[in-house]
């Protein structure tokens, strides 16, 4: 961790504490981030944007009793400052009291190395540049049906947090993240497929620009001749990009916020039977390869690793201080900021679905006759996270006598989201870190059945 | 018009942009604030107010653009971001045109939201709670939210043009849980405007109890079915399904890459000829409509789909520099902090001339599709998605059991083929939509439309 965000971040969070109390609040919490960045988009072997900026404000959360009220704004100014703290105040004196509004209280936390990256700083963006335009050269390169790269993008962060409240929480931490993404277009039978190749690290020097470029292409072109599956009910096998967009919306779902409101499938569950004994799923705000991992949540409560889903039971939900102080419990570190422009809400840092001991071909063996999905479209408008009823678009291959056959496109997949969980009959054994559904690691699901929707 | 940078400013600003080169450089200056409240549990909550301010400067060169946004709009963060756009470029010096000041007109607000005590929208929120709950004592719950928002720009660019343009929005939203037993269903209705707090003057209550109708209703449905059939889209928001399955791949970024299905097809017969399409940002208070686009550009009414024909794309200032034509002013950023693509304002299929009782009645087994959660599509392919939130079967030409749990599944230029009767009852909806990272709020609207065949994807039988 460097101490650099505490030279201006920090003073300016704790001048914006003292100003809220001055306002007339009875506690008062502020978050400031500073976000350096640069995004570069080539296509067709030229730069076609580079993207340079820099971000930094600040939140204040304020209250005046129990009500709480929210300001944020970019002048990290004194006076700029002084004039949110106002504004927060103010803010908390329209919300209604709320007993369990009470703010966090300082605990250790434990130092978290890795995080930041040197190499985000010293790549030239000419060698960035260079990143990309090798992700996008690999792939036209890959198959002669590879007949253009919609987009190959790279991009890095390093984020500085720094927060400070009125109940003595003063803490600050700084992060990197890189990731590079082509959508690679392939042709032929008259069709035009396209095929998204990514991968995530801390720094540069850990992008593998060849793979990606690969896999974008790889898919793409498995895609060629697609048709559309008979609808029916069968097997599944959920590739990891997929699996981790609905290990994402369960874990929104586990949600303290979300449970304590009746607006979640899991909720009153705690301890029940969710899922089938080879599904397990965890959430872990300190894994060093995860993207989401920081030291300390949205309110500066320790980050941690809690077991969600074991041994087929439900085994906790998330909780921010809030939602802990409903129930009587601790907060698990599950504060999420989204920057400094909102109020903190509860959900999952880095979701890890547990791996199981099956190559990719065994699970394909042992679904026998069904479909291996490999992307999935609408998930914002196609499941409903209050009941768990989920209908998706989705693409992916034929599996026939448990190997992989035709392409197949313009179905959906439904079913009920812990109804699923139930029906996970194997997990593979080779796990990706995936951006889908918030940060996720996730190997393959195969679940014995769910609902295709074709012709 | 408040004016977020003197003229003498942006131009010393365009000039450094383009001290190492290039053709074309930009300052798009921003000041943004808002204030967004719910309620939850009939309690007043999350009552958060934002300001921002600052810049983004561009400078594009042959095929690169170079972009950097600072935060804040003292003359020296601006001059730090045209030295970062510039920094990439090695020529020599280009001059910029002299600009030459434009006035905008902006789109009329009665009543600033921010003049509105806070206590007053948290009394909206209320009222909105007691009415949707009033619906029925199966509401189990209710949660409401209320934002404004206000955008002030300031855009000049190396051609000379120096305008601006003020936009406030406001949009109230709510969305309910009945219950029944084990039995859960969900409703949500949301009302927006280009307008300030005299849209909430009306009759605000009213979306609560659509919300809440919409929930109990659903208490009695069943699995939707599976498999292509015919399908009635209603009205206003059901124009998402023209944004998705033709707005976004008209589009000219989509278009320009090979990345979208009308590729080569202008000025082909598309649609049925009964079929007429606009993209309009000058609908007047309508959620999409801007007086200008984020580049300066004033907005306009483009007809995309003329008697079935395409007869035009999208275009923002670089697609149509590249093309030769003029900007259809839909380029459009969500902040300071973006860079302008092509985007959708208002996209509408015009009134057609059947009712919606002729279009199900004509329908022997088929899907009515009614309220929707949103859509996504793949421009390149052109498959897309359209998630139903309320539907009912349609047998013997009669609308029967509500359904949930369905998915619309198809391919852009199948499902426009398909579309064989446009109803009268035209009206538009609010919607967010989000491309390349970047949301902008955008107008959806069409009266009832049939497809002839398309997959309904549920799970029953």
């Amino acid at each position: 961790m460097s101490e650099m965000p505490s030279t201006e971040l920090s003073p300016a969070a704790n001048r914006a504490v003292e100003a809220a109390l001055g306002a007339g609040a009875s506690a008062a919490e502020a978050y400031a981030s500073r976000d350096t960045g640069r995004e570069i988009r080539v296509h067709g072997g030229q730069v076609e944007s580079l993207t340079a900026a820099t971000q930094a404000g600040i939140g204040i959360r304020a209250g005046s009793g129990h009500g709480v009220g929210y300001a944020s704004g970019t002048d990290l100014t004194e006076a700029g400052v002084t004039a949110l703290a106002a504004r927060a105040a103010e803010m908390a004196a329209v919300a209604e009291e709320d007993e369990y509004a009470a703010p966090p209280v300082p605990a250790e936390i434990e130092a978290l190395p890795g995080l930041d990256s040197p190499s985000v700083g010293e790549w030239s963006a000419g060698q960035v540049a260079d990143l990309a335009l090798t992700v996008e050269r690999t792939a036209l390169a890959a198959d002669p049906r590879v007949v253009g790269v919609e987009t190959a993008v790279y991009a890095d962060s390093t984020e500085q947090v720094a927060i400070a409240s009125s109940t003595g929480i003063a803490a600050s931490y700084e992060a990197a993240n890189c990731f590079a993404y082509l959508q690679a277009l392939a042709e032929g039978d008259g069709s035009r497929e396209t095929g998204l190749g990514f991968g995530l690290a801390r720094g540069p020097e850990d992008l593998d620009p060849e793979a990606i470029g690969a896999e974008g292409a790889a898919r793409a072109v498995s895609m060629i001749g697609a048709g559309k599956p008979a609808s029916r009910s069968c097997p599944v096998v959920l590739d990891p990009t997929v699996a981790a967009s609905f290990a994402g919306l369960i874990g929104g779902a586990l949600a303290a916020r979300a449970v304590q409101r009746g607006r979640s499938p899991f909720a009153g569950r705690l301890g029940e039977e969710v899922a089938s004994t080879t599904f397990a799923l965890h959430d872990d705000g300190r894994d060093p390869a995860g993207a989401a991992s920081a030291p300390f949540d949205g309110e500066g409560v320790p980050r941690r690793r809690i077991a969600l889903i074991e041994g087929g039971k439900l085994q906790s939900f998330l909780y921010d201080t809030y939602t802990a102080n409903r129930e009587g419990t601790e907060s698990t570190g599950s504060a999420s900021r989204s920057g400094y422009r909102s109020l903190p809400s509860v959900s999952a840092s880095n979701l890890i679905v547990a791996a199981g001991d099956l190559s990719t071909e065994a699970l394909l063996r042992e679904a026998g006759d069904g479909v291996f999905v490999t992307d999935v479209a609408g998930l914002h408008s196609g499941v409903n996270p209050v009941t768990g009823v989920f209908s998706v678009g989705a693409s992916g291959r034929v599996i026939s006598g448990g190997a992989l056959a035709e392409p197949i496109r313009e179905f959906t997949i439904a079913g009920e989201l812990v109804a699923m969980l139930r029906a996970v009959a194997a997990a593979g054994s080779e796990t990706r870190w995936v951006p889908f559904g918030g940060s996720v690691q996730t190997p393959p699901l195969l679940v014995s059945e769910l609902s295709i929707s074709g012709t | 018009m408040t004016e977020l940078l003197d003229q003498d400013v942006a131009a010393g600003v365009l000039a450094r942009a383009l001290a190492n080169g290039g053709r074309f450089a930009e300052v798009f200056a921003e000041r943004r604030g808002g204030l967004t409240m719910s309620i939850d549990e009939s309690r007043i909550e999350s009552v958060q107010s934002g300001a921002e301010e600052g810049a983004g400067v561009r400078v594009v060169d042959g095929a690169t653009t170079y972009f950097a946004h600072v935060d804040g709009l003292e003359p020296a963060e601006l001059e730090r971001a045209a030295d970062e756009a510039a920094s990439a470029l090695r020529a020599g010096r280009t001059e910029p045109s002299p600009l030459t000041a434009r006035a905008v007109t902006p789109v009329p607000i009665a009543v600033a939201p921010e003049g509105v005590p806070a206590a007053r929208k948290a009394e909206l929120l209320r009222e909105l709670d007691q009415r949707g709950r009033g619906i029925g004592a199966e509401i189990a719950q209710l949660t409401a939210s209320y934002a404004e928002a206000r955008r002030v720009v300031t855009i000049a660019n190396s051609d000379g043009l120096f305008t601006g343009d003020d936009r406030t929005r406001t949009r109230i939203g709510v969305q309910t849980v009945a219950r029944r037993g084990d039995k859960v269903e969900t409703g949500a209705e949301t009302l927006g405007a280009h307008r300030g707090f005299e849209l909430l003057e009306e009759d605000p209550g009213l979306i609560a109890e659509q919300a809440a109708q919409k929930a109990l209703v659903l208490l009695d449905s069943r699995p939707a079915p599976s498999g292509s059939m015919p399908v009635v889209v209603g009205g206003g928001f059901g124009g998402v399904l023209f944004h998705e399955m033709t707005g976004h791949g008209l589009e000219i970024d989509h278009v320009h890459k090979g990345a979208s299905v009308y590729v080569g097809k202008l000025g082909e017969q598309v649609a049925q000829p009964l079929l007429n399409a606009y993209d309009d940002g000058r609908l007047p208070n309508e959620w999409g409509s801007d007086a200008i686009d984020d580049e300066g550009q004033p907005t306009q009414k483009t007809l995309v789909i003329e008697d079935g024909k395409l007869v035009s794309y999208l275009y923002d200032h670089l697609g149509a520099e590249r093309d030769g034509v003029a900007s259809t002013g839909n380029g459009r950023r969500e902040s300071f902090r973006h860079l302008p693509l092509p985007r959708m304002t208002n996209t509408y299929i015009a009134p057609g001339e059947s009712t919606p009782e002729q279009m199900i009645e004509e329908v022997k087994n088929g899907f009515y599709a009614v309220s929707f959660g949103g859509g996504q599509v793949d421009p390149a392919t052109g498959d897309f998605v359209f998630g139903v939130s309320e539907g009912y079967l349609i047998e013997d030409g009669k609308v029967t059991a509500p359904c949930t749990g369905a998915t619309l599944i198809g391919n852009c230029l199948d499902a426009l083929a398909a579309i064989d009767a446009v109803g009268d009852d035209f009206f538009m909806k609010t919607g967010i939509c989000g491309k390349g990272g970047q949301k902008v709020p955008v107008g959806t609207g069409q009266g009832h439309v049939r497809v002839g065949r398309m997959t309904v994807g549920g799970t029953a039988r």
